[in-house]
């Protein structure tokens, strides 16, 4: 495949989405308030451009911040998931229990505990909803090592520092990466979640739930579009990460 | 072949070992003896799960025994020893780095001062050596199960070790290239100074590489029974099938089948007309 069709299929594809949409809000003769077509999009967008520019970045940075937060811990805690048997073993129910709670009902939990910390608790949100993948993907990644790289650093007096660095890491390098394209997508979902259920003004939540107040039903569908876009975004600047430091585990076309 | 306690370079001498389970000390070596002499080549045969990867962690040191001792130069090992070389039946190559990469690892672990040139220099002789000039900016990827194994031998000579630990290294390899790589290895010989000890379950393999074929007894493992090759170093594949290779194959066969607790009289030949087991599989 040529890239310039590689560049073309997924608009085509949006294109096609796009006038489906539009054909069925048209034949269906669905008004605005029940459902809102691709060409009331445009209006919105641009009516509170200011404001999307604005909130768009408040939740991405509180997203990405997330992020970070949920690849620092996830890292550390799967090393030692990894390493040790018997952290594993105490930690897992731990963390499996942790995941399983709806994220939901940690909003109100968070926003009283830090009261007042919006930024903060935001962050807090995408970095628990994220963090799970991660650290289940690099303490698999380790513990499934095979005993014979770490034997042949071992017998020639390497580290565990070492053997860790020149091989652990890098071999755990395309889980980690498939876990973060999970991770992407739900650290949005997790300031979102912040940012309507417990509205404090800002990020592209508070705008969705203005947008209901008001019964604005273009302004709450370009909302959505505009996280989809931003989730587009953050998923493909992880894919060109992963073809930078992961790029060997992907299969050459013949 | 006979050796003095002193000039053995690999010497371990009544070893017991035996590793702790639920189900209380599974012994695994018990009273196993080998001695390889410096620049020999020893390979040890035995039924499945009878300790013989046990034995190349012991050499290794990364572990140690219960009791009896290791010696390598005459020091007990105590702890790992870069000195030695070690490869798998799984060639375990980093996927992330190019072949050449890959058989330098050893050189950036092991402390030395070659230049970075010189180390890829020595990749390249090793490379070379084992008939892989070309492929050395490759990933592993690209290379066919036998190329692997022969970058991981590479690999395991790369800081020239003096002893070199084989664990079945050509035990996943097809009939054919596992023939090629019994003559790569001759040739390594030739060129590299090291004493080695291969684990194997193919006896012809054992005959055609090894001065000296050691057989080990059923769980716990002692040694059961050695053999010497009497050929030269330069040996062709033909060797294999004279009547004196086929007397030893039916030999390690025999004593195979009492390791594995199971009555000779099973598979017994009639030992006056050796040609006739001249096709006897290799394990």
């Amino acid at each position: 495949m040529s890239s310039k069709q590689r560049f073309a299929t997924p608009i085509i594809a949006l294109v096609i989405f796009s006038l489906l949409w539009e054909f069925v809000v048209w034949i269906n003769g669905w008004p605005n308030y029940v459902m809102a077509s691709p060409s009331d999009l445009g209006p919105a967008f641009y009516k509170f451009r200011w404001l999307f520019l604005e909130f768009g970045w408040d939740t991405l940075w509180r997203t990405v911040a997330g992020l970070m937060l949920a690849i620092a811990f996830g890292v550390v805690v799967g090393m030692i998931m990894g390493f040790s048997r018997t952290m594993r073993e105490a930690l897992y129910p731990l963390l499996v229990g942790f995941n399983a709670i709806p994220k939901a009902t940690v909003v109100p939990v968070v926003a009283l505990l830090l009261v007042g910390q919006h930024n903060l608790n935001t962050v807090l949100l995408a970095f628990m909803i994220s963090f799970f993948p991660i650290t289940v993907s690099i303490s698999i990644g380790l513990s499934t090592l095979e005993p014979e790289y770490r034997d042949i650093l071992l017998s020639l007096g390497a580290s565990r520092l070492t053997i860790f660095r020149k091989i652990a890491l890098p071999k755990t390098l395309p889980e980690f990466f498939g876990a973060l394209k999970v991770a992407v997508t739900l650290a949005f979902i997790g300031t979102n979640l912040m940012e309507i259920v417990e509205p404090h003004g800002r990020g592209l939540g508070h705008l969705f739930d203005s947008g209901k107040i008001s019964a604005d039903y273009p302004l709450m569908f370009a909302v959505l579009i505009a996280l989809a876009v931003m989730g587009i975004g953050l998923y493909y600047v992880v894919v060109i990460l992963e073809k930078i430091f992961a790029g060997w585990a992907e299969r050459q076309e013949s | 072949m006979s050796s003095t306690p002193s000039d053995a370079l690999i010497r371990i001498s009544n070893v017991k070992h035996a590793y702790r389970t639920d189900a209380g000390p599974l012994p695994v070596l018990d009273g196993f003896n080998v001695e390889v002499p410096e620049g020999a080549f020893t390979a040890v045969v035995g039924p499945s799960g009878c300790g013989k990867s046990t034995l190349t962690r012991l050499i290794a040191g990364l572990l140690f025994p219960d009791e009896g001792d290791v010696i390598l130069h005459g020091e007990k090992v105590t702890s790992p020893r870069n000195t030695v070389g070690m490869a798998f039946q799984n060639p375990v190559l980093l996927e992330w780095r190019t072949i050449l990469d890959n058989v330098c690892l050893p050189l950036e672990i092991v402390p030395n001062d070659l230049s970075r040139k010189q180390k890829n220099d020595r990749g390249y002789e090793l490379l070379a050596m084992v008939g892989l000039q070309g492929f050395e900016d490759k990933k592993p990827s690209e290379l066919s199960g036998g190329m692997r194994q022969r970058a991981s031998l590479c690999r395991a000579l790369a800081h020239r070790p003096d002893v070199l630990i084989l664990d079945e290294p050509f035990g996943a390899l097809d009939a054919f290239t596992r023939e090629d790589l019994w003559q790569i290895m001759h040739e390594l010989r030739h060129n590299e100074a090291f004493t080695c000890l291969l684990i194997t379950h193919d006896l012809r393999e054992s005959v055609f590489l090894a001065d000296q074929v050691v057989v080990m007894s059923g769980r716990p493992a002692k040694t059961q029974y050695v053999l010497d090759v009497p050929f030269g170093r330069d040996r062709v594949l033909d060797d294999l099938y004279t009547p004196e290779a086929t007397q030893m194959l039916l030999d390690l066969r025999h004593q195979i089948q009492v390791a594995q607790g199971r009555p000779l009289g099973e598979l017994e030949h009639e030992p006056e007309s050796p040609e006739s087991g001249a096709g006897e599989p290799g394990s």
